[in-house]
């Protein structure tokens, strides 16, 4: 395995992790269920592409104008459903993210349904994983903070937080468009790295898999969600032959941690250094208490 | 205006088919609440069952009709017993439900991708002539008038059975609401049960209809997000809306196709799922959504 291939699967990896962390504020933290994240990603991908290619704009602002339209795009369709109880929300998002889909096949301007090639290739390992490190910063800040609190206790239990004073609808909107930019702009990063687009790349079985990894990594987990996006796009490339039944494995899995764990691979547990620490003392102690013993 | 009428009974015959569809979802949606997202795959395999059934053991058509039918109940009934029933027993919060649905949604299309059967479309053996029965200028197809008729006759039999019926009567009263009527002795497990054979059936009969109008491949259950905005138009969880608005949005889109392109017919389809959801998010018949608590 040469370092290139190695490194086109870390920028790969580094691009989904990115929007599963925006997923996992949404759905791990928040408990809201998307179908339509691809769509964001559609959305960051087109503009910022369009804002490199034809604007001639420095790469780091055309992902940032990318991952705004993405968020104004999420608030839009935040403001409309996130008010409603039940399901509207989820099906709201599907109808948004096959909508942006066929919107995009339809816009000749964007190459229509054949796609947008020769984007200038700006994005590597380097920008990748700065720009993850400075997600992740962000987003465990968000959680810690009180805001970030106030959406665990809407996930936990919605009227009871209502009650307690807590802005339900405008908690759930930020969740959404905060993910929705990180969605925004990875759609910005992998279009720079493939240096082409077409609307088939984001269809609903992009935003199902998303899902997925960080159902894998666990709800309400950041570092699951870390570890399930690095291991979910490293596995399928190793094994290749394994390709076909990777979604049939992927969906079967799904329903098994369901009905057995839930809380996912982390299980809204974190690392840290504080953490790994204290295990390797508690291991520590454990093996001298067993040399104790045998003395 | 013949024309007109043309495109009126084109919009008739695929709507009373989303029809087919929206109802089973609905009817699973007003007794628990979360959407079965995995209703597609039960079309699916429904249309392939009966794919299957005419090409391998050539059978009769109707006999493979009854054969998809009930696979496809055979089906969702396990898929309750195996994926809901557990999450139900536990209490679990909603959102494990629809996390649940899109795995075995997922399970169910790519087990058929990765099988044998494969990707590629197939197209169902000639049942009835191709030549339309001509009335003055309009022209029916002998599978549209039959998609309509098998439609709304099996449509007629699961209202008679909810309106009428004891299991029915039960039915209506979980809806309204589950402890309650657990209190007034309902076996919920059955209800639930029957509704999820119900539903599964009424997709078997789906998917071949459209397996037989169209093509049968595995993404065929795609088509359910059509049924999916029918039931929101008509209002989530209301069996009358589901049927009114799966009719009205097969007309809108055959309409669309008609006069302005096909290719923006599923755009208008969505378009009108967030028009509904801005102006009137109850749907047109729908219950309120304020949550009761």
């Amino acid at each position: 395995m040469s370092w290139v291939y190695i490194s086109g699967i870390l920028i790969l990896s580094g691009i989904n992790l990115l929007t599963v962390l925006g997923l996992s504020l949404l759905t791990g933290f928040t408990g809201l269920f998307s179908f339509g994240h691809a769509g964001f990603m559609a959305i960051g991908a087109y503009i910022s592409a369009t804002m490199t290619m034809r604007m001639g704009m420095p790469f780091i602002p055309a992902l940032l104008i990318g991952g705004f339209a993405a968020m104004s795009a999420g608030l839009l369709i935040g403001k409309l459903t996130l008010n409603l109880k039940g399901d509207y929300f989820c099906i709201a998002t599907l109808g948004f993210g096959e909508a942006i889909r066929l919107i995009l096949d339809n816009i000749q301007f964007f190459g229509g349904a054949r796609g947008l090639p020769n984007i200038p290739p700006y994005t590597t390992l380097t920008n990748v994983v700065a720009i993850n490190v400075f997600a992740i910063t962000f987003l465990v800040f968000i959680i810690k903070s009180r805001h970030g609190r106030n959406m665990v206790a809407i996930r936990e239990e919605e009227m009871a937080s209502q009650v307690i004073g807590i802005d339900v609808f405008k908690y759930k909107l930020m969740s959404l468009a905060i993910s929705a930019l990180y969605a925004g702009i990875a759609g910005g990063l992998l279009a720079h790295y493939l240096g082409y687009i077409q609307p088939i790349m984001f269809k609903m079985v992009k935003s199902t898999e998303l899902t997925i990894i960080v159902i894998f990594g666990g709800l309400g987990s950041v570092s699951g969600s870390v570890i399930g996006a690095l291991l979910l796009t490293f596995l399928p490339e190793i094994l290749r032959s394994f390709y076909e039944w990777r979604l049939v494995v992927y969906g079967a899995a799904v329903i098994l941690i369901m009905i057995t764990r839930p809380q996912g691979l982390m299980g809204g547990k974190e690392i840290s250094l504080k953490g790994i620490f204290k295990f390797i003392k508690k291991f520590i102690n454990k093996y001298k208490d067993k040399e104790e013993v045998k003395s | 205006m013949s024309y007109f009428l043309q495109q009126i009974i084109n919009g008739l015959s695929i709507g009373s088919v989303y029809a087919l569809m929206a109802v089973g979802y609905s009817l699973v949606y007003s007794i628990m609440n979360f959407s079965n997202f995995a209703h597609g795959g039960v079309i699916m395999i429904g249309a392939y069952i009966g794919y299957f059934c005419l090409t391998m053991l050539k059978v009769p058509f109707f006999i493979a009709f009854i054969i998809s039918a009930l696979g496809a109940g055979l089906l969702a009934v396990s898929m309750e017993k195996i994926v809901y029933r557990p999450l139900r027993k536990r209490n679990a919060p909603f959102l494990y439900f629809i996390i649940s649905a899109m795995g075995a949604s997922i399970f169910l299309e790519n087990i058929v991708i990765a099988s044998p059967i494969g990707p590629t479309f197939r197209t169902y053996p000639p049942i009835f002539s191709t030549t339309p029965i001509m009335l003055g200028s309009v022209a029916l197809g002998r599978i549209d008038l039959l998609m309509f008729i098998i439609s709304a006759i099996s449509l007629a039999a699961l209202m008679y059975i909810i309106e009428k019926t004891k299991i029915g009567l039960s039915i209506r009263a979980t809806s309204y609401s589950i402890k309650g009527s657990t209190l007034m002795g309902v076996n919920v497990d059955q209800v639930i049960f029957i509704i999820f054979i119900m539903g599964g059936i009424l997709a078997g009969i789906a998917g071949m209809l459209f397996g037989m109008k169209y093509t049968v491949y595995p993404q065929i259950g795609n088509i359910t997000t059509k049924s999916f905005i029918a039931a929101v138009f008509g209002g989530l969880g209301s069996l009358p809306g589901a049927v009114f608005g799966s009719i009205l949005l097969g007309i809108i889109e055959t309409m669309t196709s008609g006069y302005l392109s096909s290719q923006y017919r599923d755009l208008i389809a969505f378009a009108l799922l967030i028009f509904v959801l801005v102006v009137k998010p109850t749907g047109l018949m729908g219950k309120s959504t304020e949550d009761k608590a």
